[in-house]
């Protein structure tokens, strides 16, 4: 007991830090490196809603683009109807999201392992050709363009989100919000009940749990995460296209999540941010940056299954032990 | 009807090739356990390759041997150097060990060969076209709708009748079991994963002369004999013809009536065959 509290202090501590960091970055970084900030954690936010369903439900999903992408489109359209609340523009990401989710998981969580990521890989690219070819709603592969961006307005206040600082803030507290309720639900006995999904789906069903409706559950709310990261990186970038649904986007997160670790909570975002240092470091001498990519990761899925992050800890702990 | 003749012969042509890269990615998964992500990748090396061996040699007959052997060698790499390490391990990790393959090897045809379109001449006894109705056929494409059931049936006789073939079916059934009755398994997974990739980069130099060489050439088809492989059955020889032929259809069909909305179809249809016989066509029960 005293042992959990402490690690529970600990973690507290450490989160607090992380936030304070971040939130600090708008006065250090220049504006460069603050976007691509911006970037790492919208996108880190979207592995961590991955790996609700990946690490702690158990469930390799290829697919998830399709509901950042629904997320994306859902704040475009409305942004474009001209609606000013950002409030309700991002809720329209969520929920758009979470619908989706709701009805293509209820087809998907039937089945588990290769079997649900091929479903998941099958479903995401059908919205992603919904997306390509509806002409009319979704703009087709141009996608849709953001002339506007709303203003956040508070008590009288306003500011803009062409600033790359507030936009970079707006993200930061959206995130921490989706962070905080992630951190919660796995810690909740749902969260217990999620990795005894993972562990031993059939005991579970043993002891009278519904594991389909376990799974859907993840899987919806996963979904809806991933709405809310779509519908900020919509924002960031000022447009909605097809691309953010294809299944190339979809195993970005998969990617992140393997490097920092699927096993620790802040490990997808580690990941990400890996992703996108190396992406910006190896860019610079060359086009041709996936083959480094591919490279690095080989010996990272054959050596290190726990992630870059995911070894440190082990490490530290084993260190702390002995 | 000639309409309907040109599509059925369309369909037909692209099932084919469909079914050279399912019944590869099938078997693999049938006897390895591990669904090969780079499968399409092989698949764009072996047309790549071809194109390249014609620069030397300018001989179509000679890159499409030469080719597909090159990239079952690399096939034999791979498996030895990096997939042995990670049979015992999750599924999910084999997935995204050949999914880094994939990444790897599609970036490097773009380093190699530059992101551009490249063309294949087809060799001149199939160049050019024949009289169709009123109009003409592309004598290519006929051939890939003869070859494609001629190699088939090569490889169906080969499973069925060569002790090579029954040792891999036995091994699919049960892998344990095979290794308990003296079959070397570690050698086979690599003969099976060399011939997959063969394969794969033989449909690869046959579709060189049929479409133009792009980097994304593999992606398109990896996805679409994803959905060939389920829904026929996972690790099922009919199923990924039937799987293939069906899929191959329906492009072209879809293409004539649906026009944009075919994009979407074989994702339909994946979905429609998930929800009434989630096991696939020829699939065993799981």
């Amino acid at each position: 007991m005293t042992n959990s509290a402490k690690i529970l202090r600990n973690n507290g501590f450490l989160f607090f830090l992380l936030f304070a960091i971040l939130a600090a970055a708008p006065f250090i970084l220049p504006i460069y490196w603050l976007i691509i900030l911006t970037e790492i954690i919208i996108m880190g936010f979207f592995a961590m809603s991955f790996n609700l369903l990946f690490g702690f439900t158990g469930l390799l999903s290829f697919g998830q683009a399709g509901f950042f992408g629904v997320g994306a489109y859902c704040t475009a359209l409305l942004i474009q109807n001209g609606i000013e609340s950002l409030t309700l523009i991002l809720s329209a990401g969520i929920l758009g999201a979470l619908l989706a989710a709701l009805i293509i998981g209820f087809l998907c969580v039937k089945r588990d392992e290769i079997y649900f990521s091929m479903i998941t890989l099958g479903f995401g690219m059908m919205l992603y050709t919904i997306a390509h070819n509806w002409i009319g709603v979704t703009g087709g592969s141009d996608g849709l363009p953001l002339c506007t961006i709303p203003a956040i307005k508070l008590m009288g206040w306003e500011v803009s989100l062409y600033d790359p600082r507030w936009m970079y803030l707006f993200s930061l507290s959206v995130i921490s919000l989706g962070v905080l309720l992630l951190w919660r639900l796995t810690r909740s006995p749902f969260g217990l009940i999620l990795t005894a999904v993972r562990e031993n789906k059939e005991r579970l069903a043993f002891v009278g749990a519904n594991v389909r409706w376990v799974r859907l559950t993840s899987f919806t709310i996963a979904g809806g995460l991933a709405g809310l990261a779509g519908g900020l990186f919509a924002l960031f970038n000022c447009m909605a296209t097809p691309d953010f649904m294809h299944w190339s986007f979809s195993s970005r997160p998969v990617l992140m999540t393997v490097m920092g670790g699927s096993g620790i909570f802040f490990g997808p975002a580690f990941g990400a941010a890996i992703f996108f240092i190396l992406e910006q470091l190896i860019t610079n001498v060359t086009e041709n940056w996936m083959i480094f990519l591919g490279a690095f990761l080989i010996p990272i899925v054959i050596f290190f299954p726990r992630g870059i992050l995911g070894t440190i800890v082990e490490l530290v702990k084993r260190r702390r032990e002995s | 009807m000639e309409t309907f003749a040109a599509n059925l012969l369309n369909g037909l042509s692209w099932g084919m090739l469909l079914f050279l890269i399912s019944v590869g990615l099938t078997t693999v998964f049938g006897v390895l356990g591990v669904l090969n992500f780079a499968h399409g990748s092989f698949f764009m090396l072996g047309a790549y390759l071809c194109m390249q061996i014609m620069h030397i040699v300018p001989s179509f007959w000679v890159g499409i041997i030469v080719g597909p052997l090159l990239v079952g060698g690399l096939g034999v790499v791979i498996e030895k150097m990096l997939l042995r390490k990670i049979y015992d391990r999750d599924i999910s990790f084999q997935l995204l060990l050949t999914f880094a393959i994939l990444l790897f090897l599609d970036d490097s045809v773009r380093l190699i060969w530059g992101p551009g379109y490249h063309v294949v001449e087809a060799p001149a006894i199939l160049a050019g076209t024949i009289p169709f109705f009123d109009h003409t056929y592309p004598i290519y494409r006929l051939f890939l709708v003869v070859i494609g059931p001629l190699i088939g049936l090569a490889l169906w006789s080969f499973f069925h009748f060569t002790r090579w073939g029954k040792v891999v079916r036995a091994a699919a059934v049960d892998r344990e079991m095979a290794e308990g009755v003296g079959i070397r398994v570690p050698l086979l997974f690599t003969a099976v994963f060399a011939f997959g990739s063969w394969l794969a980069a033989l449909g690869g130099a046959l579709a060189a002369p049929h479409q133009s060489l792009a980097p994304a050439m593999g992606e398109r088809i990896i996805i679409e004999s994803f959905i060939v492989v389920v829904i026929g059955g996972m690790g099922s020889f009919p199923g990924a013809f039937a799987g293939a032929l069906l899929l191959g259809l329906l492009d072209s069909f879809g293409t004539a009536f649906a026009g944009r909305a075919q994009m979407a179809l074989p994702f339909i249809l994946l979905a429609v065959v998930l929800l009434f016989r989630p096991q696939g066509f020829f699939g065993r029960e799981t």
